[in-house]
């Protein structure tokens, strides 16, 4: 018997590479690198969000305000009138014509990104169009961070938050167990945690239940409704004492009654900030108010150091855990909203596996014993390469990481009956040369010469339409393209180089005679 | 096993203009029902949200019509069997932005009351959404047709890369046209096998143009409808016995992959059909009616030959050390 060949060796190795790297996957072990189920397979959510970016471009106009209220009391400097006109424009007016100069230089200094116009003692503070821009960008890339760490603290198994083109954020969470839970993670990504304190407007307050909300506006205030009962109103200065910004901890406590409380910490400046405006406001209220929601308003008895804040409610212990947990990673610049949403149960994943694997597996073992009864032994080595191909394509998305989705699943469908074409071709050409009366030899290297360039051409024109879908693909299509991709590369190693080598060591056993057994054609006296 | 053994080379192109007028006549009736009837675009296109609904036992699809429609923003929905008795699918234009309460929480309980199910899938796509998806899916199937152009171009000669199109557009438009006949769902997925067609009916025509290729090379004849004849006969076997192959493995796929994937291999059955057909029938008259000529290819073809031999002598002479 002829030794070894080199093409031989090369598919063994493939075989040997396909079988080993495909383990883990195949036997679900806990090191290695493995195929990871698609959401349509496991069950999960997959989201696409949205940013509402104005919202970050209002919030930053906020605490903007809020930053020349502070600079300005904290150096004595005499204003009026602050208030918000638009996104990004924040005006007021000075008292003292002497605190110009100190006003323009402190502010400056302090506030970035905004360019000051004056009219007489009038003011306008605007933001740059490059600043709102850098916000925008800001607001995206923060809220990117903020759901990772909140969903990597809720304690789930990998979790994908990504950005997806300019403003949208790509969110996929495997392994949710059941709706409620699903619910749970749903809330936890929305809520924005956007932490203000905010001073309670006591000289109007009397008539909050009367008032309209562009009355309010005008005097420089806000109405927002209590959170546990709607009707219940509160009148507070627009402008916060301090936001959640200055939070540096937040953690689930219990009060006198047992009752879970969120307790959390400023840092120095927002200590300061609160200590002062304590100090200054003491027998006034001060409302915690928490996405536009006041959670309580209690009375300032004395100047209140530290930077320890409570806020407590009547929460149950996942609803402030969660809560703390949204704190902590900090609020998010803008709220986010659902573009499109996917949530696969896990039984309807289950039923989905069950399915495609039942389709993949009748699938492949028709073709099996197709090519088996119609080509006979060359269908057996046909076979033999199609099982190659079957493990190196797990073996190359195990590598990658790949997901596998139930489109997916159908790309492996499809390779498998497409991977046989390559040597259909050959076999027909080997036939008809056999049929010419040429020798098993001849017509082996003949038929695969001939065969080479259609079955290149083919499969080139088809990884192109492969390759497009992938680039332009979302989400599942791109599974179908990756493995139908991969199937077909790995079909050129498997079908043509493998089979090759096959018949060239078993060359010398081929009996012209027995035509029929080799390669399932009647022999017409072979030379 | 041997079904496909010709002596004498079939007489296909004699028939060629028959198969033009049918061809002609299935692509008309397709453009007809995709323009006058459109398009049942699902989810994924459309935009809206869908929930699908296992029941322990057969669904009371009645009930559940009555409970939804207890809330007047799901008046329009439907709601339908998916796959079998237990379960059912309820659609809506409905989209909703918000993150805490969806479309399934709300029918788990609007549903409350008529027997003991799950809610197993709740998918929302908002219609920006929906429209994006619209516009690349048409971007890529204008990409990948574009690319398979060039490609065919450079391997072959420009007719080659005409007729292989012109017969892409051919099956992905009777395709479509199918699509539209049986009122199958237009999502994601069935754009995906939109896209498998095009590359495998390509794959079939290449074969096939292969063949000929080599035909005009060696062939004794040289009439360019026998050249086709004997090449189209050659690799009938083949172009048959791989769309058999492939045709049951869709079918296992089709009738035990489940309901979602039905949309997807129904569209890939039409598909291996017509491209079959236009494969051997459509692809290579289109050649000859392109005015392919076979004296110009071979002229051509030996002129590059002579040059290349031309070249071969100069590069001896070069290393004899004679120029």
């Amino acid at each position: 018997m002829k030794t070894l060949n080199f093409r031989l060796v090369l598919f063994a190795f493939a075989l040997i590479f396909g079988i080993v790297f495909s383990i883990p996957t195949l036997t679900q072990s806990e090191s290695g690198k493995k195929i990871t189920l698609g959401l349509d397979l496991q069950g999960g959510l997959h989201m696409l969000l949205g940013i509402k970016d104005e919202i970050a471009i209002e919030s930053r106009t906020k605490s903007i305000a809020a930053s020349v209220k502070y600079l300005f009391d904290d150096e004595e400097i005499i204003f009026d009138d602050l208030r918000i006109a638009g996104p990004g424009r924040v005006t007021f007016e000075l008292l003292d014509e002497d605190d110009v100069a100190k006003a323009k230089a402190l502010l400056k200094k302090e506030i970035p990104g905004t360019v000051l116009a004056e009219d007489g003692l009038k003011f306008t503070l605007s933001m740059t169009p490059e600043e709102m821009a850098r916000t925008k960008a800001n607001a995206i890339k923060q809220a990117v961070d903020t759901i990772r760490n909140r969903l990597n603290e809720f304690g789930l198994a990998e979790p994908t938050v990504a950005k997806q083109g300019e403003d949208k954020i790509l969110v996929e969470v495997p392994g949710i167990k059941t709706q409620a839970d699903e619910q749970r993670i749903r809330e936890l990504i929305a809520r924005t945690a956007h932490l203000q304190l905010m001073a309670v407007d006591e000289d109007r307050a009397a008539r909050v239940m009367s008032m309209s909300a562009s009355e309010a506006k005008s005097y420089g205030d806000v109405i927002l409704p209590d959170v546990y009962n709607e009707h219940e109103k509160y009148l507070l200065r627009s402008i916060p004492v301090l936001d959640g910004s200055m939070l540096t901890d937040a953690k689930v406590g219990f009060d006198q009654n047992n009752q879970p409380v969120i307790n959390f910490t400023l840092n120095g400046q927002g200590a300061k900030i609160f200590g002062d405006f304590t100090a200054k406001a003491v027998g006034k209220r001060m409302a915690v108010v928490l996405d536009n929601k006041v959670y309580s308003a209690p009375v300032i008895r004395e100047r209140i150091g530290g930077g320890h804040v409570q806020i407590s409610g009547n929460f149950k212990l996942s609803e402030a855990h969660d809560l703390a947990i949204a704190l902590r990673s900090g609020a998010l610049l803008a709220p986010v909203y659902v573009m499109e949403k996917r949530s696969v149960g896990p039984s309807l994943g289950a039923d989905n596996i069950k399915a495609s694997s039942m389709a993949l597996a009748l699938g492949f073992i028709l073709v099996v014993v197709f090519m088996v009864l119609y080509y006979g032994m060359a269908g057996v080595i046909a076979d033999v390469a199609l099982i190659g191909n079957l493990f190196l394509i797990l073996a190359i998305m195990s590598l990658f990481g790949a997901t596998l989705t139930l489109p997916g699943m159908a790309g492996i469908v499809l390779t498998v009956g497409m991977a046989v074409d390559a040597n259909v071709i050959i076999n027909e050409r080997i036939r008809e040369l056999l049929h010419e009366g040429k020798s098993v030899a001849k017509a082996i290297e003949e038929g695969y010469n001939k065969a080479f360039t259609a079955i290149l051409d083919a499969n080139v024109t088809t990884l192109i339409a492969a390759v497009v879908l992938w680039a332009y693909g979302t989400g599942p299509l791109k599974g179908f393209a990756l493995t139908m991709g991969i199937g077909i590369l790995a079909s050129m190693l498997t079908a043509i180089v493998g089979t090759h080598g096959i018949y060239q060591w078993l060359l010398p056993k081929i009996d012209r005679k027995r035509l029929g057994f080799w390669f399932g054609i009647k022999t017409e006296g072979g030379k | 096993m041997e079904i496909f053994r010709y002596k004498k080379p079939l007489e296909l192109m004699k028939q060629s203009k028959r198969f033009g007028i049918l061809s002609i006549l299935l692509v008309s009736v397709s453009l007809v029902l995709i323009f006058a009837k459109g398009f049942n675009y699902g989810l994924d296109f459309a935009g809206g949200t869908l929930v699908q609904v296992h029941y322990d036992q057969k669904a009371p699809i009645k009930k559940v019509r009555e409970a939804i429609t207890k809330d007047k923003k799901y008046e329009g929905a439907s709601v339908t069997y998916f796959g079998n008795d237990n379960e059912i699918i309820i659609r809506t234009k409905n989209s909703s932005g918000s993150l805490g309460k969806d479309m399934g929480d709300t029918m788990r309980q609007l549903l409350k009351g008529t027997g003991h199910f799950e809610v197993r899938r709740v998918d929302m796509v908002g219609a920006k959404v929906g429209s994006e998806l619209r516009e690349k899916g048409m971007m890529s199937l204008f990409l990948a047709i574009l690319g398979i152009l060039i490609y065919v171009s450079f391997r072959f000669e420009w007719r080659f890369a005409v007729a292989s199109v012109l017969a892409l557009v051919h099956d992905v438009t009777i395709a479509m046209g199918a699509v539209v006949l049986f009122n199958v769902e237009v999502n994601l997925d069935t754009l995906a096998a939109l896209l498998t067609i095009l590359g495998y009916s390509l794959n079939d025509t290449i074969i096939v143009f292969d063949r000929i290729r080599e035909g005009i090379q060696t062939s004794k004849e040289s009439a360019l409808d026998r050249i086709i004849n004997e090449s189209v006969t050659q690799t009938l076997s083949r172009t048959t016995l791989t769309s058999l192959t492939t045709f049951f493995v869709v079918l296992t796929l089709f009738l035990f992959g489940g309901e979602i994937i039905k949309g997807f291999s129904f569209t890939l059955l039409v598909g291996i059909i017509v491209g079959t057909y236009s494969s051997i029938f459509v692809a290579s008259p289109l050649l000859m009616w392109l005015g392919f000529s076979v004296k110009d290819f071979r002229e051509k073809e030996a002129e590059k030959l002579k040059r290349e031999k031309e070249k071969e002598k100069m590069r001896q002479m070069y290393e004899g050390g004679t120029l």
